[in-house]
């Protein structure tokens, strides 16, 4: 496949960046869109130009690291995939293809296709966990009978691997699916009730404070989430926030 | 609690809340000008008895106003906010993909219904009040229908506000649904309830373009 990149290129941080056109030939349809990339940086370095820089780790779709915003959608054209996932064969011999960081305030670009999703640690860090004491006397979480519907609803919502898609999507840059998604993963199961107050509350505060839109229920994050995070969680962190907020 | 409406859910709810607040009044205003069309007489005694019950006058109507405000300034306020939430656009945006039209183009329509009111507050709300608040004049309770047809004689008056009833089934079409999700409430029901919320989106403007389009072709004649 021979195709034309247009790739946001950034300096740093603070630089100005700039979409910038790269021809490229020799695109096999069977390789994943990080593997064009791979190529793409291979020639780059061998022509003396600095590489684009990406984030990848597991390219298996399992660790969110990846996060390219490719002809107007996060992760590309797919579904449920993420750009580690994402093949060539989506596209055409001959097509022109966009590449662009995923943009949000709370998303800054370090450099090129690279942005700091440092946000969604601080937001877990309000509040995504249960205290556990590992004395050595913790019940086996087995012992604790759950509904099978909770304890699916809950897997489901702890599939989400914090790539960010969301908020690429999201015409308000929100946050939202994300964070309800780490909500709801506690706030189904029995472990999640003792802190369930302040969870919900720490982590909306947190997510307002790292500059991320609202919800206006669009539904494009569920969308483009490539682990099909549904809305239903949303509904759910709105119903566990208006509740603590009426207890606290 | 204090912090609810500083907060990005407490906003959204509070839209929710107005909004349906909102959607109620606009069955009850339907309700009564479909009086219009059945009969006219029907349509003086309860636009006499809207426009002269101090309950409805100095309780309802402040609250309604305050809806509307409310509703209007909190939806530029949490337009401000997204649109500073990503301060530079995309090249390449496809939302179109993954978001129908009128999900993404709320404020779009919102500007173009708050035109509206003011066309609307110019035709009917203002000289209503000076009739009654300034002029003190003597209460008609006949005078309400000939003065409807009359306000719906000029055609582009009844164009604008043709369009002006599209862009809210389109308003509606997305808000009305997404109210329920707003509060919380996403269940088994909630597919009934979202194809009820837009039949009704549909239905209720659709409803004013036809009482409209009717009093323009039914004039008592001058």
């Amino acid at each position: 496949m021979k195709l034309t990149l247009k790739i946001w290129r950034q300096k740093n941080a603070q630089a100005k960046g700039q979409m910038v056109t790269y021809p490229i030939d020799g695109i096999d349809g069977d390789m994943s869109f990080l593997e064009m990339m791979d190529v793409l940086n291979n020639k780059l370095i061998s022509e003396g130009e600095e590489p684009v820089v990406f984030d990848h780790d597991c390219r298996e779709g399992i660790c969110g690291s990846c996060s390219m915003f490719i002809n107007g959608e996060a992760h590309g054209p797919d579904r449920l995939v993420t750009t580690c996932q994402l093949h060539m064969r989506k596209f055409k011999d001959g097509e022109t293809i966009t590449i662009e960081p995923f943009r949000a305030d709370g998303f800054p670009v370090i450099k090129d296709l690279m942005v700091d999703r440092s946000a969604f640690d601080r937001i877990q860090h309000a509040g995504g966990f249960i205290s556990v004491n590992t004395s050595g006397n913790t019940q086996d979480a087995n012992s604790i009978p759950i509904e099978k519907a909770d304890a699916d609803d809950a897997f489901a919502a702890a599939t989400c691997i914090g790539c960010g898609a969301c908020v690429a999507s999201c015409k308000n840059a929100s946050a939202m699916l994300f964070v309800s998604a780490k909500v709801s993963q506690f706030a189904l199961l029995p472990q999640g009730q003792v802190e369930a107050t302040d969870r919900v509350l720490n982590m909306v505060r947190q997510m307002d404070e790292e500059g991320f839109g609202n919800c206006t229920n669009t539904g494009a994050c569920e969308v483009e989430c490539p682990k099909g995070i549904s809305l239903e969680n949303i509904a759910r962190m709105n119903r566990e926030y208006l509740s603590a907020s009426l207890k606290g | 609690m204090s912090g609810l409406l500083k907060s990005s859910i407490g906003r959204k709810v509070a839209m929710a809340l107005s909004g349906l607040f909102l959607v109620i009044f606009l069955t009850q205003h339907f309700v009564i000008n479909s009086t219009a069309v059945i009969d006219p007489d029907t349509f003086n005694a309860w636009s006499h008895f809207m426009g002269t019950n101090p309950l409805v006058q100095f309780a309802l109507q402040p609250v309604l106003i305050f809806g509307v405000v409310f509703h209007f300034v909190m939806g530029f306020v949490l337009e401000l906010q997204n649109r500073k939430a990503r301060p530079i656009k995309y090249a390449n945006y496809k939302g179109g993909e993954a978001a129908p039209w009128t999900s993404r183009n709320m404020i779009l329509s919102g500007l173009v219904i708050l035109a509206f009111l003011g066309l609307h507050f110019y035709d009917f709300w203002i000289p209503e009040m000076i009739h009654k608040y300034v002029e003190f004049a003597p209460e008609d309770p006949t005078r309400y229908y000939a003065e409807t047809v009359h306000k719906f004689e000029s055609p582009v008056r009844v164009a604008l506000y043709v369009i002006s009833f599209v862009l809210l089934a389109l308003h509606l079409w997305h808000g009305f649904a997404s109210t329920f999700q707003s509060v919380g409430f996403n269940n088994a029901y909630s597919k009934g309830l979202s194809k009820f919320a837009k039949v009704w989106a549909v239905a209720i403007p659709v409803g004013f373009i036809l009482i409209a389009v009717y009093l323009h072709l039914n004039q008592i004649p001058h």
